[in-house]
């Protein structure tokens, strides 16, 4: 299955939870603000909301800026 | 002389000094500096994470965010919808409803877009945000901007990045005069006196990036910032002297000794 990650084509096996997303790609849930389908999903609800097939997932942080 | 505190929407800052985390040398180099400025806000930035390469360290590491609050930005947003977006994401990667909000309307000047920040900021204020935005320096918008609710408003003193200084010493003058909330002269500071002149003019605050993240030494310009801002608003406090146009002598005009004379009795 193919999802779009930050804009970009991505490849997955099958559909996941967030969580299993961000350990796959060995990002910090807690370091990142995550956007499923233009849906901000809250950091509690990591391990529930499922990744599928053709969904856009947004995975942010803080970087420098002024 | 004693300062009223510097109070945001009910959060107390010790420092009238923001700096922001962009550009540095290094995080190391940063973290010395925003240690030498004295700041207890700094800005960040919303970014999409790198995929492919997460090698680099988190900005994160090198903020201490038991002394530093992060005020996220949305710099980069072109319209309100672009600017809310990244406000929420901002809420959520920082566990604060505090933005700094940005709506840029131009690529070369990086001006704001007044008319889609006044947008954002109703949307974000009903939304529960501490909404700070970075406004042209025009008293008009900012009273707008602060009957939408912004709890500060952030003209600019100068371009982003440019260094240019306070072009409108007026016009941050005025915004002072009409604003009831906190007056943060954001962007164009270029060296110390820029700075101590924005809190000379009244202003609340001086946020700044580009003229310490840039200086060839960011932790001694971080140093000379604390000062100066410190300085402006202590001659602020103090009330500066009426601008005359002609001299008025500190010295005393009696007693003067005067011009050498001829005496009687010398040849």
């Amino acid at each position: 299955m193919v999802i779009t990650l930050n804009g970009d084509r991505f490849e997955l096996e099958e559909p996941m939870s967030v969580n299993a997303l961000l350990a796959k790609l060995e990002i910090d849930p807690r370091r990142v603000a995550v956007e499923h389908n233009l849906e901000i999903i809250k950091r509690h609800r990591f391990p529930e909301v499922v990744v599928n097939d053709g969904d856009s997932v947004e995975i942010v942080n803080f970087v420098g800026g002024g | 002389m004693t300062d009223t505190p510097f109070v945001i929407a009910g959060r107390t800052f010790r420092s009238r000094l923001i700096v922001g985390t962009g550009k540095y040398p290094s995080h190391t180099v940063m973290a010395q500096a925003h240690e030498a400025s004295g700041a207890d806000m700094v800005t960040v930035a919303v970014r999409r994470v790198n995929i492919s390469d997460r090698s680099r360290e988190s900005l994160l590491d090198y903020i201490d965010t038991a002394r530093i609050f992060i005020l996220p930005n949305t710099a980069g947003c072109y319209t309100a919808d672009e600017a809310i977006r990244t406000a929420r994401l901002g809420r959520e990667a920082g566990l604060s409803n505090w933005v700094k909000l940005e709506v840029i309307g131009d690529e070369r000047t990086l001006f704001p877009d007044n008319e889609a920040l006044l947008d954002a900021t109703r949307v974000l204020v009903k939304e529960g945000f501490v909404v700070l935005p970075y406004t042209n320096d025009d008293p008009i918008a900012c009273r707008k901007l602060e009957d939408a609710g912004a709890a500060a408003v952030m003209p600019l003193g100068a371009p982003i990045g440019s260094g240019l200084g306070i072009q409108n010493v007026n016009n941050i003058r005025i915004i002072r005069e009409f604003s009831r909330v906190p007056v943060i002269v954001d962007a164009g500071v270029g060296t110390a006196s820029d700075a101590a002149l924005a809190m000379e003019l009244g202003a609340d605050g001086v946020l700044m990036n580009t003229a310490i993240a840039g200086a060839d030494h960011p932790v001694a310009m971080a140093e000379a910032m604390k000062h100066a801002v410190i300085a402006g608003r202590l001659a602020y406090l103090a009330g500066r002297i009426p601008r005359k146009m002609y001299a008025t002598a500190s010295s005393p005009v009696d007693g003067i000794i005067g011009p050498a004379r001829a005496t009687a009795g010398q040849p």
